[in-house]
């Protein structure tokens, strides 16, 4: 149905992980047991909302190869 | 109301951002609503990993993610049944057996089946009750949301409960099911990441697995000293809150869930599984918007994969809180309801005069419960008052004392973990994750009930013949009216909790046996609309029966049941609930055989192509590699199922 789901997906993971490894970065340690949440779960999904994105580029060059 | 959390800047961004995202989408897809095909079932286009991931979200609202934890603590890992014996099985024969005629006889809709398949009798009770009960399942979703901004962020309800609203109509309005079905995927990435660190902080926290079982062995010894039970003479094996199976082979009495084999097997396994699962619109829908057969059936086999594991995310919390309860230095507990500070005199006052003048422990619950304005656990009141009639207690160690008779609320065990490992960003997050899961049940339930409103009572009986453009159109009005019956459900269920009980537990007695009726359907083509219809009354009519003769231990006879007389007892709700499933399914199942048999067939071979197995050409998929075949994935899952549960056991 036109729109892929993987683009809003990965644009939306891509920023908040963003915003979290910014806050775990400036601001947290002593509540997560050790280690700074923030920081590590924004890379996470950072790389997650990365791959989603990918997957979605990949996907629109495929669509657009078999087109021509 | 004082809120209980404090959100950042940070958190609100993240709120923030989902919202834009899932409004962006609506209207992202509002280009491509053309036709009433679009807009109700989204052209039968979706790919199968997007509506697998939909068919899980669907079924995976807030109050899921609030009540399992909830279970997990009062249960333990047996809660997990839920998830496996309770949903695998039906979700493979959907795939592998049911799919192929809801997709195949290109019904628009589970109650258009039931008309292609019986008659207008069937499909009209089916559709109208499905109607009614999606807009009060929406009102109850909403109700909840509305609540918990107004004690976590001190929000006002009103405002809470018609912005939410607002968002849900915009992005529905514009996307229809689409828009929907996009958001639950959405839903689905968002509980994953928000609630993964919580699960994984929480798991760190109590030690580990060996830890934690060691911890869970000792509160089985002991559970009343968490609340868990009422009684102080209550015990159970050491594996009570750390084995699926095991609990339950001892007896009701050996288990905290108070269920024995047969009703869990039968009872949530079979008939109420395969019942919900296999029959409710709201989920089947998913896997009717798929964009061919192979992704239609599909689309449940994807689905059991994350079921599967989900009691990590949504049970395993429950298991952890209990844990560190009973963890000396881990400065936690299962949260309770606080007595208000004014209640406090009249509930010491209430203590004392029991306990000097040794009133019997029920008497002195009764005058300490209504003091306090909270219910209180049994064995901790008997304790506090032989402590205090052996030596009276001074005036702040009774307060505490009191507040720790006070009963746990479970539902309250996700957000004191998300509370208490989150800090400010991830709190935004999981608390983000949350709100999603409400408002995608508030969007699920509106785009299941504008379907069936449209397709199955419009079109059928209001006004047959119109344009598609016509339809569109109502389908749009229709949504509108779904969410404002919602918002009006929603003040229904926040005025009237009494009657909202009731009206759950009607619900209850019209789906226990709607299997049957979809079985001998779907798998005997003798099988009479006649006799549908009778055996689906009558299978209600039945489980109201079994509902007023039957109570569960401790319960008051009314709206908990055995207000008629108390032919038998059960030793928990659940395990009556299950058993009421089982004989609504067995009434609906042999009445429908029996007038079949006595009346003439009648639809012929032909009108039954593609609605019943014996009369449909088999779907040969022998061609397709081996992972994109239901039955041999579906196979191998179950397989995966067996392992889990022998690793649980």
């Amino acid at each position: 149905m036109g729109l892929d789901i993987r683009l809003p997906i990965g644009m939306m993971f891509t920023l908040v992980g963003l915003i979290l490894v910014i806050t775990g970065a400036t601001s947290t340690l002593q509540r997560s047991l050790g280690m700074n949440i923030n920081l590590w779960w924004g890379i996470f999904l950072v790389i997650f909302g990365g791959l989603m994105l990918l997957f979605a580029l990949i996907a629109r060059k495929k669509d657009g190869n078999s087109q021509h | 109301m004082a809120p209980t959390l404090n959100l950042h800047g940070v958190d609100y961004a993240i709120l923030l951002i989902y919202t834009l995202f899932v409004v962006g989408i609506g209207f992202a897809l509002k280009r491509y609503m053309k036709s009433s095909s679009d807009y109700l079932t989204s052209g039968r286009s979706i790919p199968a990993w997007v509506t697998g991931l939909a068919f899980i979200s669907a079924n995976l609202g807030a109050l899921e993610l609030v009540g399992m934890a909830a279970s997990g603590a009062k249960y333990g890992i047996a809660t997990a049944h839920f998830y496996w014996v309770g949903a695998i099985p039906a979700m493979i024969f959907l795939a592998v057996f049911m799919m192929p005629f809801y997709y195949g006889s290109k019904a628009r809709s589970v109650p258009e089946y039931l008309k292609l398949r019986f008659d207008e009798r069937v499909r009209a009770l089916n559709s109208i009750t499905f109607a009614v009960m999606t807009v009060f399942a929406s009102g109850i979703s909403m109700n909840a949301l509305a609540k918990l901004l107004n004690q976590l962020l001190g929000w006002d309800y009103h405002l809470s409960l018609w912005i939410c609203s607002a968002i849900v109509l915009v992005y529905v309005l514009k996307g229809g099911l689409t828009s929907a079905i996009y958001t639950e995927v959405l839903q689905f990435f968002m509980i994953v990441l928000g609630f993964a660190p919580v699960v994984y902080l929480g798991f760190k926290d109590v030690g580990g697995w060996d830890v934690m079982k060691g911890k869970l062995a000792e509160v089985a010894q002991h559970p009343s000293s968490l609340g868990l039970v009422d009684s102080a003479s209550k015990t159970f094996a050491p594996d009570a809150w750390s084995s699926a199976w095991k609990p339950l082979l001892g007896g009701p009495a050996a288990n905290p869930m108070g269920v024995d084999v047969f009703a869990m097997v039968f009872g949530l396994g079979f008939v109420l599984s395969f019942g919900y699962w296999c029959t409710n619109f709201l989920v089947v829908q998913r896997a009717m918007a798929a964009k061919n057969m192979g992704a239609a059936r599909r689309t449940p086999i994807i689905a059991s994969v994350p079921k599967m594991i989900f009691p990590v995310l949504v049970i395993l919390p429950g298991v952890i809180a209990v844990a560190l309860t009973a963890t000396p230095g881990k400065n936690y507990r299962l949260p309770q309801t606080q007595i208000a500070e004014s209640k406090y005199p009249a509930a010491i006052a209430a203590v004392k005069q029991a306990a000097s003048q040794h009133v019997e422990v029920k008497t002195a619950m009764a005058s300490l419960s209504s003091a306090a304005d909270v219910s209180f656990v049994t064995a901790k009141v008997e304790t506090l008052l032989k402590d205090e009639a052996a030596a009276p207690m001074a005036e702040a160690d009774l307060r505490t004392r009191i507040q720790d008779a006070v009963v746990n609320d479970y539902d309250g065990v996700i957000l004191s973990l998300v509370k208490r490992y989150c800090p400010s960003g991830l709190l935004g997050l999981a608390l983000t994750a949350l709100l999603a899961s409400f408002m995608s049940g508030m969007a699920g339930n509106v785009t299941a009930f504008n379907t069936v409103w449209t397709y199955d009572l419009y079109q059928a009986y209001m006004a047959p013949n119109k344009t598609d453009e016509h339809y569109m159109w109502m389908g749009r009005a229709v949504t509108v009216v779904g969410i404002l019956l919602s918002i009006a459900a929603a003040y229904f269920a926040r005025m009237w909790t009494n009657a909202m009980d009731i009206i759950q537990l009607v619900f209850g007695f019209v789906n226990a046996p709607l299997f049957a009726t979809f079985l001998l359907g779907m798998f005997w083509a003798r099988t009479t609309a006649t006799a549908a219809f009778v055996g689906l009354l009558f299978g209600t009519l039945g489980s109201a029966a079994f509902h007023a003769v039957t109570i569960a231990v401790g319960n008051t006879p009314g709206v908990k049941g055995g207000y008629l007389a108390q032919l038998a007892t059960f030793p928990s709700d659940m395990a009556q609930n299950f058993w009421l499933a089982a004989f609504a399914f067995l009434v609906c199942f042999l009445l429908t055989i029996a007038i079949s048999l006595a009346g003439k067939r009648t639809k012929t071979d032909d009108e039954l192509k593609g609605l019943v197995y014996s009369m449909t050409p088999k779907l040969v998929d022998s061609h397709e590699a081996w992972y994109l075949r239901p039955a041999v994935v579906g196979t191998i899952l179950l397989a995966c199922c067996v392992v889990i549960n022998l690793i649980f056991w």
